[in-house]
């Protein structure tokens, strides 16, 4: 039986595997962890026609390589590290083909062009043992990816059945790409310890540029300028729970954005919370990159998130041409029992006025290709 | 730390999607009460939209599916919680205290600091094992990482400074003390405990459900087990026959 995989050439700075994380457990401690940049994950796994959920490899900063050890359907999202593949170099947010063998570069030998972190997103998602509902990597706890850690050199990755199979050439209408860049505007609810900081400080928060610091990591993208001094220096509070975006302002006075990674519980006084819509474009952030705070409602910012929901349930992507035009190397084979018997099938074209072939067993059918909606 | 509670827990608005109560703050067992009141209120509710609990040592963090609810319905929902727990809180003031038993091997290769503890306080080690084993710990909450219990109730006797120098490794089980804090580590970790002793219990198994031996609010009762028994109870946990012990007393 055909095993669908990636091998990892090399995995570069930080490449996870991760989904949309963990959440359920953090009363016992557990981190929810899952991908930075929850929306390039969700647009992506949309984009090869995964469910949202469905794990994908974060690339960190670059240096990573892969070859497909089976055909696979495959889109990047995310930062732009300079994908190539055998050397050729490809679109971000457009679904590509790639046949065993081929070598899948995100190098970004100059840093990357946008973004910190991409995605790799193949039909099928990446299919890593679930641990307490997801394959989300949590390298300090040990918990999800592989065996609790990162991918290494030669370890491969499996692929899961594809459930919706889409072509090559598939894109992300331009209007839903994110804009990552190095002047952020994010958008923060106030809370829940606001009222630790007297007006003074709360204007300076709101006003300040800040930067951010090479200190960042999946916990937190730590920023640093005007210091934003809570009143009467009381910046240790006990010990409540923190959620993604929770901006937390430690004795330093600087404040740290709180990432995907984050724990479940913090013990910083907490001057809001960052609007998830907006929770990408920090994730995205590189080093040097600048930050502005601008409030925003809960209310306004739930509509917001809501929105952006439906955008994503209701999204269709530019379809490639309709046609039968596919590649030899853009074949996938799948290897099926139906009732005991063995049968080697091979989608050979493009679904066309509801018709496609595949070869079964060597012989070639017209199959007639019902909606599942 | 010091106690200070709120005479009205206040609902602080946490991010889009999430409320926080707070009753207090400051560190003690009336208010945490409190908070294991209202989480058990809001869980016995069955209200679909909430997603997650987050239950600390004075707040209740509580998560909401912004499409199934809003700010303004979660907020309604919750104080009718509050209320119903406050009530439930006062009827049964005598509500039974689950004590879960861990067994731990104290001294020698299974704690080496507690020759260093029993120096600092001015008593023997069996002096120091029989004061930290004869106390029951309230678990304020888990945090930190998986299975971390947040431990309150050590006796100040047998409180000791931090290493000034941090191990690079601590064995998982293992049982410190910190100035006047105990804990266990779930994992293998770098730390700066005293430690002076170990349970060969897991305190985070991914496979089991719930994942944690013992659940927030309870509370801890350090059990001294001899070199051999925790071996045989070690070969238990490996083998997943090992349960840990629950008594209730009355409160």
């Amino acid at each position: 039986m055909t095993v669908y995989g990636l091998r990892v050439v090399s995995p570069g700075a930080l490449s996870t595997i991760q989904d949309l994380g963990r959440p359920g457990y953090q009363r016992f401690g557990v981190s929810v962890s899952g991908a930075a940049d929850r929306y390039a994950l969700r647009l992506g796994n949309l984009l090869v026609g995964n469910d949202q959920r469905d794990a994908a490899i974060e690339v960190t900063i670059g240096g990573a390589e892969f070859e497909f050890t089976s055909p696979a359907i495959f889109a990047i999202t995310g930062a732009d590290l300079t994908p190539t593949l055998n050397g050729t170099p490809l679109a971000l947010w457009e679904t590509f083909g790639a046949d065993v063998g081929d070598r899948l570069s995100l190098m970004s030998p100059a840093g990357p062009n946008s973004g910190l972190r991409a995605y790799v997103n193949v039909s099928g998602g990446f299919d890593t043992p679930p641990v307490l509902g997801s394959r989300s990597t949590h390298i300090g706890a040990r918990l999800g990816g592989i065996e609790g850690r990162a991918p290494e050199t030669d370890d491969e990755i499996l692929i899961g059945p594809v459930t919706n199979s889409v072509l090559p050439g598939r894109r992300v209408p331009l209007h839903l790409l994110p804009q990552y860049g190095g002047d952020i505007v994010a958008r923060v609810i106030p809370g829940p310890q606001d009222d630790l900081f007297d007006s003074d400080a709360t204007a300076t928060f709101y006003n300040a540029i800040y930067t951010v610091s090479d200190k960042s990591d999946r916990m937190g993208c730590r920023l640093e300028g005007t210091e934003v001094p809570a009143i009467d220096g009381a910046h240790d509070i006990v010990s409540d729970g923190v959620l993604s975006g929770a901006i937390q302002i430690p004795g330093d006075a600087q404040p740290i954005i709180l990432l995907a990674d984050r724990q479940t519980t913090g013990g910083y006084a907490k001057i809001g919370v960052i609007a998830s819509v907006d929770l990408a474009l920090v994730a995205q952030a590189s080093p040097g990159a600048t930050v502005r705070f601008e409030r925003i409602s809960a209310e306004d910012a739930s509509t917001l998130a809501r929105d952006r929901m439906a955008t994503l349930r209701n999204i269709s992507f530019d379809e490639p041409a309709s046609g039968t035009v596919q590649s030899e190397e853009l074949r996938r084979g799948y290897d099926l029992r139906i009732d005991g018997s063995k049968y080697h099938v091979e989608i050979t074209s493009g679904v066309d006025e509801g018709q496609t072939t595949a070869i079964v067993n060597g012989i070639e059918y017209v199959v007639h290709v019902h909606p599942g909606e | 730390m010091t106690a200070g509670t709120h005479l009205e827990p206040r609902i602080l608005i946490c991010g889009e999607d999430a409320l926080v109560v707070e009753f207090g703050n400051g560190i003690d067992p009336v208010t945490n009460d409190r908070v294991y009141a209202l989480a058990a209120a809001v869980e016995a509710a069955k209200n679909k939209s909430v997603v997650e609990l987050i239950p600390t040592y004075r707040s209740l963090l509580v998560q909401y599916d912004l499409e199934l609810s809003s700010v303004a319905d979660m907020a309604v929902f919750l104080n009718d919680m509050i209320a119903r727990s406050a009530v439930s809180t006062d009827a049964h003031d005598n509500t039974p205290r689950r004590i879960y038993e861990l067994p731990v091997a104290y001294g020698g290769e299974h704690g080496e600091d507690l020759d260093d503890v029993a120096d600092h306080a001015g008593i023997t080690p069996d002096e120091v094992v029989a004061i930290h084993s004869g106390t029951d710990y309230r678990v304020y909450m888990l945090g930190f990482a998986p299975g971390f219990p947040y431990l309150g109730g050590m006796d100040e006797r047998i409180a000791t400074p931090r290493l000034a120098s941090p191990r690079v490794r601590v064995p998982a089980g293992s049982v410190g003390i910190a100035e006047t804090q105990t804990g266990v580590y779930p994992m293998a970790s770098p730390g700066g405990w005293r430690l002076i002793g170990n349970t060969p219990v897991s305190l985070f198994d991914p496979k089991a459900h719930p994942p944690v031996p013992f659940l927030p609010g309870s509370f801890i009762r350090f059990v001294p087990v001899s070199s051999e028994e925790t071996k045989r109870i070690a070969n238990q946990v490996a083998e997943g026959t090992y349960r840990v012990h629950m008594t209730e007393q009355a409160g």
